[in-house]
């Protein structure tokens, strides 16, 4: 990883958008495609392999830092990183019973639907799970923009990631009634 | 690394003249060449006129190889030596072949990759790849009469690494200066996308002679971007075929045909299959070695049903591009065909059902690939373009090592934007663990026996720590070719230990000069001077900016032992280039290289900031 390449600023200044989880998709895009469109290996393809390498480990950089501002759950780790606050997503497993046992339904009722061939089920849950997200991530944006409560967005990001690993598996059983 | 010159945006370095550079469609079945001429995307025909050149080679016992029509031509008569097909085979090993029924080459199980007996002695699918690209090579350095500066070599967007990486080995074997493996269904979109001024999402239904590939990509104001990619690296117009061949056998009580009456079917079976998609019926005959007489009638509905799951299998993939996209059918503007196999009456029906709207089709679905692929390739080789555009691709498969118990743990997940990297730490589990083993996968299942296997190395000399204390950090690199590249660092106790892997199936430069070696002397002692001349721009150019780059920022970031050791790097890199020795004078750019790392990262720093900082990125919008 391209990390002794060090640009100074940080994700957000490289593309000039403010410190903010609520952002403007396509400010960002937008951006980072003016960007891509100075660093990109096509850009440098007739240059030397000194050069073409020099871009690569631009563009990477640029990459990594459209796809950590694009997901949600991404930025808003990074953003918290860049307060000082450590997400613990690894260590931190005490999460509220409620949410828990949520969790453990919503599972049940993926595994259902998948052993059961339920297409339209499986949508159903999607959609709903989409929605759940949503509204997780709203509230993420009310913590750490308006309120600055970093500790409680912390928790929304732990959250954010059990949804995150219910959608792989909703897609991962899609993918196994394809078969 | 060197210095990097970070000049104007929108201004080139130097003025220069129009380089020459071509779009190349390695296809399964046929393959052509193409490039820009007066702004113009032109596929480049040979001295009949024809635009594909079929892609077989046969292996004749002088030594001599025939490409295209001629080997085609003798593929009955000859079938062991005339390989079709080939690229089936890159980057496979014999294991990976599903069915090798009716297939009638002497197949030779090789680590890594397959190779194949013939009279001329064995070759590889690499060097098989690489004769038809020579043919194309030549016959675009006449038509365009000079030499030419590079390539755009088209892969299956679903080809994964090691087939890739086959694909790159076998131009480098040609002699081709590879600018950038492109996509083929991406390069199918530029040739649409520039064409039709579309804003929008798109869906690019590839069906090739033995590959399938879906890409959704979303246009807009200049920018192609790939949301997603899916396909089927074994799936083509070849398994039609296969299915009429295995109804003839059935149909006639045929078993166990030798290698001619093999490929004489499967050719007859091919022409029926193309005769379909403009009438109802077709007659089959063909007259076997053994005196046997077969003659079938085959109906457009029959092989409508004997087909219709290998139709059903593209679907697949669509649908988890799409959800990988986050999209729905109906989010999708237009869909682009491409592929000699999209002309079939049942798989234009199939696709305008699931999408629910006609597929376009107003280019020609054989050369759009190459046409889109040139047009790429003037823009790398340095020419000006009127109108820029960005090109964003992705990487399909998912990238992963193995874990405990067999399991693939994934770094860089399917459909990442390339280039990209990712590292990852790793620690020790038992005390004084001086090795450790690393397995690169790739693939989407959980299992490694699943995935496909891409390198196996140690990492040795970590120093004895008890367990869990050394910190092991590896990093996968894929550049904009899609090639990936692990190294591997011990970080825990301060002692760097540094690998960079090159995957265990890619040619080394050592097999690639036997290769050449093994062809004439006169297509060496053109590399040869092929090589010397490269290095020497590349030495000269070094030189050059390092000498601007001291005059520019020497004394400011330079102490005075900094600036004589840089001096006296180049007075040795002088010295090799007055040699004419292309090994030596590499040597000597690479230890330029190595003593002005630290002087290049302190200026690149330098210029980054500055470029970057200087101004707000809204500035830099539309330059």
């Amino acid at each position: 990883m391209p990390v002794s390449f060090n640009f100074q600023q940080n994700f957000f200044q490289l593309f000039g958008l403010p410190e903010h989880f609520r952002l403007d998709n396509a400010q960002l895009d937008q951006q980072y495609h003016a960007l891509q469109t100075q660093v990109h290996p096509d850009k440098f393809a007739h240059l030397s392999e000194a050069e073409r390498r020099m871009s690569m480990q631009m563009a990477t950089r640029t990459n990594e830092a459209y796809q950590t501002l694009h997901e949600p759950v991404r930025r808003a780790r990074y953003l918290l990183g860049l307060r000082g606050v450590d997400t613990q997503e690894e260590t931190n497993t005490a999460m509220p019973m409620d949410f828990l046992i949520e969790q453990m339904e919503w599972r049940e009722a993926v595994e259902e639907a998948r052993q059961s061939g339920d297409v339209v089920e499986l949508e159903k849950l999607e959609t709903r799970l989409r929605h759940e997200v949503q509204l997780l991530q709203e509230l993420l944006a009310v913590k750490i923009d308006d309120e600055h409560s970093y500790a409680a967005a912390a928790e929304g990001v732990r959250k954010l990631k059990f949804l995150e690993k219910l959608a792989e598996e909703i897609v991962s059983a899609f993918d196994t009634m394809d078969n | 690394m060197a210095l990097l010159q970070i000049s104007e945006p929108g201004l080139s370095a130097a003025p220069h003249q129009h380089r020459l550079a071509v779009g190349i469609d390695l296809g399964t079945t046929n393959s052509l060449v193409a490039t820009v001429r007066n702004g113009i995307s032109v596929v480049l025909n040979d001295a009949e006129g024809r635009a594909l050149l079929p892609s077989v080679v046969r292996y004749l016992a002088d030594g001599n190889v025939q490409v295209g029509e001629s080997a085609q031509a003798m593929q009955s008569e000859d079938p062991i030596n005339t390989i079709i097909s080939a690229k089936r085979f890159m980057g496979r090993g014999l294991s990976d072949i599903r069915d090798t029924l009716g297939v009638p080459y002497r197949f030779v199980d090789a680590p890594g990759m397959l190779q194949l007996r013939t009279v001329a002695g064995v070759k590889s699918p690499v060097e098989v790849s690489a004769e038809i690209l020579k043919v194309l090579r030549a016959r675009a350095e006449e038509a365009l009469a000079g030499e030419l500066v590079g390539a755009v070599i088209t892969v299956p967007a679903y080809f994964d690494d090691a087939q890739r990486q086959a694909t790159k080995d076998a131009a480098r074997l040609a002699g081709l200066n590879v600018l950038r493996l492109l996509n083929e269904p991406t390069a199918a979109a530029i040739a649409y996308g520039l064409d039709n001024a579309s804003e929008g999402v798109y869906a690019v239904y590839d069906l090739g002679g033995g590959t399938f590939d879906i890409s959704i990509l979303k246009l807009s104001r200049g920018v192609f971007e790939v949301l997603a990619t899916n396909g089927n690296s074994a799936l083509g117009g070849d398994d039609f075929d296969q299915r009429i061949y295995c109804w003839l056998l059935e149909k006639n009580n045929l078993s166990a045909l030798n290698a001619q009456d093999t490929r004489l079917l499967l050719t007859r079976a091919r022409a029926s299959k193309e005769d379909l998609t403009k009438h109802a019926e077709t007659s089959l005959t063909a007259l076997l070695s053994g005196g046997e007489t077969i003659n079938s009638m085959l109906t457009r509905q029959d092989f409508h049903v004997m087909s219709q799951n290998l139709v059903a299998n593209t679907l697949q993939p669509v649908r988890r591009a799409l959800r990988d996209a986050g999209l729905k059918v109906e989010d999708i503007k237009g869909v682009v065909m491409v592929g000699g196999s999209t002309r079939m009456p049942q798989v234009q029906r199939a696709v305008a059902e699931f999408f629910r709207q006609t597929p376009l089709t107003n280019l020609d679905p054989d050369k759009v690939v190459a046409l889109g692929a040139a047009i790429q390739a003037n823009v790398l080789a340095g020419n000006r373009s009127a109108d820029d555009w960005l090109l964003l691709d992705v990487i399909p498969l998912s990238l992963g090592i193995e874990t405990m118990g067999g399991l693939t743990e994934k770094i860089i997940p399917r459909n990442s934007t390339i280039p990209t990297a990712r590292a990852q730490e790793f620690t020790t589990y038992k005390d004084g663990q001086t090795a450790m083993s690393i397995h690169v996968v790739q693939g989407e299942r959980e299992l490694v026996s699943d995935c496909r296997s891409l390198a196996k190395f140690d990492l040795r000399g970590i120093p004895p720590m008890v367990a869990g204390a050394a910190r092991i950090r590896i990093t996968f690199q894929v550049d904009a070719d899609g090639l990936l590249n692990v190294s591997a660092l011990e970080t825990g106790s301060g002692v760097e230990a540094h690998i960079t892997v090159k995957p265990s199936y890619g040619l080394s430069d050592t097999e690639i000069t036997r290769m050449l070696q093994d062809s004439n002397q006169h297509a060496q002692d053109d590399m040869l001077a092929r090589a010397l001349r490269e290095q020497q721009v590349d030495a000269e150019q070094l030189i050059e900016a390092v000498e601007n780059a001291l005059v520019q920022d020497g004394a400011e970031l330079l102490n005075q032992a900094g600036q004589t050791r840089i001096r006296a790097s180049m007075d040795g890199l002088r010295a090799a280039l007055q040699t004419a020795d292309h090994q030596a004078i590499k040597r000597a750019i690479a230890a330029l290289n190595d003593t002005t790392v630290t002087f290049a990262q302190a200026r690149m720093d330098k210029s980054v900031s500055h470029a970057l900082g200087g101004r707000k990125i809204t500035d830099l919008e539309g330059v």
